[in-house]
């Protein structure tokens, strides 16, 4: 039925060169497919581009304001790919990030008589538990019943959303405030503002450190080797000896511990208290960031860092060129699916032949 | 409280059980053609709100509901079509490439609604449809109102479930399309096109699917706001699983989830003192324990996931 068919053959690794070219060449591919939609409202691409980078990157204080959003996207991408390595298809990053900032905002809202590292230290861990418990919840599930992973975790993100704003609204609601938020978590218990007069707060240095702790993990701990054979090849992990099913709680359980700081970071770092809108989707970006970063820790660095640009640039073009700013959206949308398709130029050579 | 199990009560409980199945109905039929040809299509709710948009931006500008509804299901075959396009002939990762299409489906939605739209403090809205009363059908006492005094696109779902039952187990297509959900090689070998077959279940599928959205716009609300489908198409994934693929269980599936949204939007008005937003979470909640129970049991297409291709 179809006019040209699709030869594949399977290939020795390209090298190492060509994978990092990859995603440079998916991204430039992504935005070459999204100007059609800036055509279409009859702007021009190149100028629309120079906004939203120039937003993202071009003064001062757009990079700063880059390297906030960068915060809870590194730790986002990281998570998401830590359960893609096991091919655990944690889509609740989103519910796991308001998990921990539950969790954390409850620590901070204590006021507890700590100094301020302890306190600090106090909230993170309170957000990566938060995180991992409610990732657990799935995966044990999975690996009880068979409950597919890709619904639960989904479903779950609405059940935490949805009971986040039923006790901003109810218990935890500060009684002075006009909206539903909670009361401010104890000065000890904030991250120190890393550059002054911004709101660059010490999270992102705590991102990057997770994504070097994250790549020791999983390049060279047998934890690490244990995740990435369950996700490549379940039959041989069998054959090793390995136990799968432990494989995919545990990275389920550091998975969504990881989203859990992101929502720790949007707490502790920039709101100082819980929103029920704390979250503009990074739970869903960070599967974006995951695969554009090929489910490498410092790729999925570059990955965030790429993506934090685009949706603070797309602010600044929205402002100056009309473009609506959900073009970010369909950027992460169409990068997604570029990305994944250039991962089959990676295994394969492809030869395309007219007629069958 | 006086007035809690009256007859009225229940009319009025079980009638919009039904109107809150609908979308559901249809999303899962979409979702059930997909999977009985080995694709899980995790595009469907993206696929649900752009047909959501589609549907509405069509209807605001040419006041015609069924242009909107037509525009919304062919949005929805569209995207079939580029699903089809990634998994079938690319043979890309049905996970991924089904959230890449929920991602770029839902930003492509808000987008083109605030570029003809903009942001006026106050969303426009159409004349959405009426509910369609059956002649002397709908005059039954208790039944009448409750089954014949829907909107049209409640009768054309249930129509569609029959129609969809009919077609998957009663005609060579219907078992064309099983056998290269659950076995591609032999339904190759026997003279089977995999590839066209799989096609057209994605395309079919998604114009479901885009249908099921044009529900919330043109019928369930008269706007398009941000997040309409809140979550439903996944909702549509785990009620496909419950009802084992076959589309007359789909319908009482939907009936059931239908109902419990029903019982919590009515339970919000009432005196009793719980925060909206746990009525909101029980239908997620009811998902997760229901597919618990049933998980084990479910009887998955044989080859869902697994690209083919021709040697």
């Amino acid at each position: 039925m179809s006019l040209i068919s699709f030869k594949l053959e399977k290939r020795i690794p390209p090298p190492w060169w060509f994978r990092m070219l990859m995603p440079i060449m998916a991204v430039i591919i992504s935005l070459a497919i999204s100007s059609i939609f800036l055509l279409a409202l009859r702007k021009n691409p190149f100028t629309a581009f120079y906004y939203l980078f120039y937003g993202g990157l071009g003064t001062k204080f757009a990079f700063l304001e880059m390297l906030v959003k960068a915060t809870p996207l590194i730790l986002t991408g990281i998570a998401v790919s830590i359960a893609f390595l096991a091919k655990y298809w944690n889509i609740g990053a989103e519910g796991q990030l308001y998990a921990g900032a539950l969790l954390a905002t409850w620590a901070g809202i204590q006021n507890f008589n700590l100094p301020p590292v302890f306190y600090v230290l106090l909230v993170i861990i309170a957000g990566f538990v938060g995180g991992g418990v409610w990732s657990f919840i799935p995966a044990y599930l999975k690996a009880k019943f068979k409950v597919d992973d890709v619904v639960t975790t989904l479903l779950m993100n609405y059940i935490m959303i949805y009971f986040v704003s039923a006790i901003l609204t109810g218990p935890w609601r500060n009684p002075v405030s006009m909206w539903p938020e909670s009361v401010n978590i104890a000065e000890n218990a904030r991250f120190m503002q890393l550059i002054p007069r911004s709101r660059v707060h010490i999270g992102f240095l705590i991102a990057v450190a997770i994504v070097f702790v994250v790549y020791f993990i999983v390049k060279k701990t047998k934890l690490g080797f244990e995740i990435r054979t369950t996700g490549a090849n379940p039959k041989a992990a069998n054959f090793l000896g390995i136990n799968t099913l432990k494989s995919i709680i545990i990275a389920s359980v550091l998975s969504g511990g990881v989203a859990g700081l992101a929502g720790v970071s949007e707490v502790a770092g920039v709101h100082y208290h819980l929103i029920h809108n704390l979250s503009p989707g990074y739970g869903y970006s960070g599967i974006v960031i995951a695969m554009l970063g090929g489910l490498n820790p410092f790729g999925v660095l570059f990955a965030a860092l790429y993506f934090s640009v685009i949706i603070t640039g797309a602010q600044m073009m929205s402002r100056s060129v009309g473009i609506p700013p959900y073009i970010a959206d369909v950027i992460q949308g169409i990068t997604l699916i570029v990305m994944l398709a250039m991962l089959l130029l990676f295994e394969y050579k492809i030869s395309i032949r007219r007629g069958k | 409280m006086n007035n809690f199990f009256t007859s009225s009560f229940l009319v009025g409980l079980f009638a919009s059980t039904i109107r809150m199945a609908t979308p559901l109905i249809l999303a899962t039929l979409g979702e059930a053609f997909s999977e009985r040809s080995g694709i899980l299509n995790l595009g469907i709710e993206g696929i649900m709100i752009f047909g959501a948009l589609a549907g509405f931006v069509t209807t605001y500008f040419t006041h015609s509901l069924w242009l909107g509804v037509f525009a919304a299901t062919f949005s929805g075959f569209l995207f079939g079509l580029l699903m089809a396009f990634l998994v079938v002939t690319l043979g890309l990762n049905q996970h991924v490439s089904g959230l890449g299409i929920t991602i770029f489906a839902s930003g492509l939605a808000y987008y083109v609604y605030r570029a003809i739209i903009g942001s006026p403090t106050i969303p426009p809205t159409i004349t959405a449809f009426d509910t369609l009363k059956i002649p002397g059908l709908w005059k039954i006492p208790f039944l009448g109102p409750i089954l014949f005094d829907q909107y049209a696109l409640t009768y054309v779902a249930v129509i569609l479930v029959i129609v969809s039952g009919y077609i998957f187990f009663k005609t060579s297509f219907g078992l064309s399309l099983r056998s290269v959900g659950e076995n591609p090689e032999a339904a190759d070998a026997v003279g089977v096109d995999v590839y066209k077959m799989r096609y057209i279940a994605l395309m079919v599928g998604g114009a479901l699917m885009g249908m099921s959205g044009a529900f919330f716009t043109l019928a369930q609300f008269n706007m398009f706001i941000f997040d309409i489908v809140a979550g439903r198409g996944w909702v549509a994934i785990a009620l496909v699983i419950f009802a084992n693929w076959i589309p007359s269980r789909v319908f009482w599936g939907a009936l059931l989830f239908g109902g419990v949204d029903a019982l919590g939007l009515r339970l919000q008005g009432t005196a009793i003192n719980i925060p909206f937003q746990y009525f909101l979470m029980m239908p997620y909640i009811l998902t997760i324990i229901v597919l618990i129970f049933i998980a084990r049991n479910a009887s998955y297409p044989s080859a869902l996931l697994k690209p083919y291709r021709r040697e």
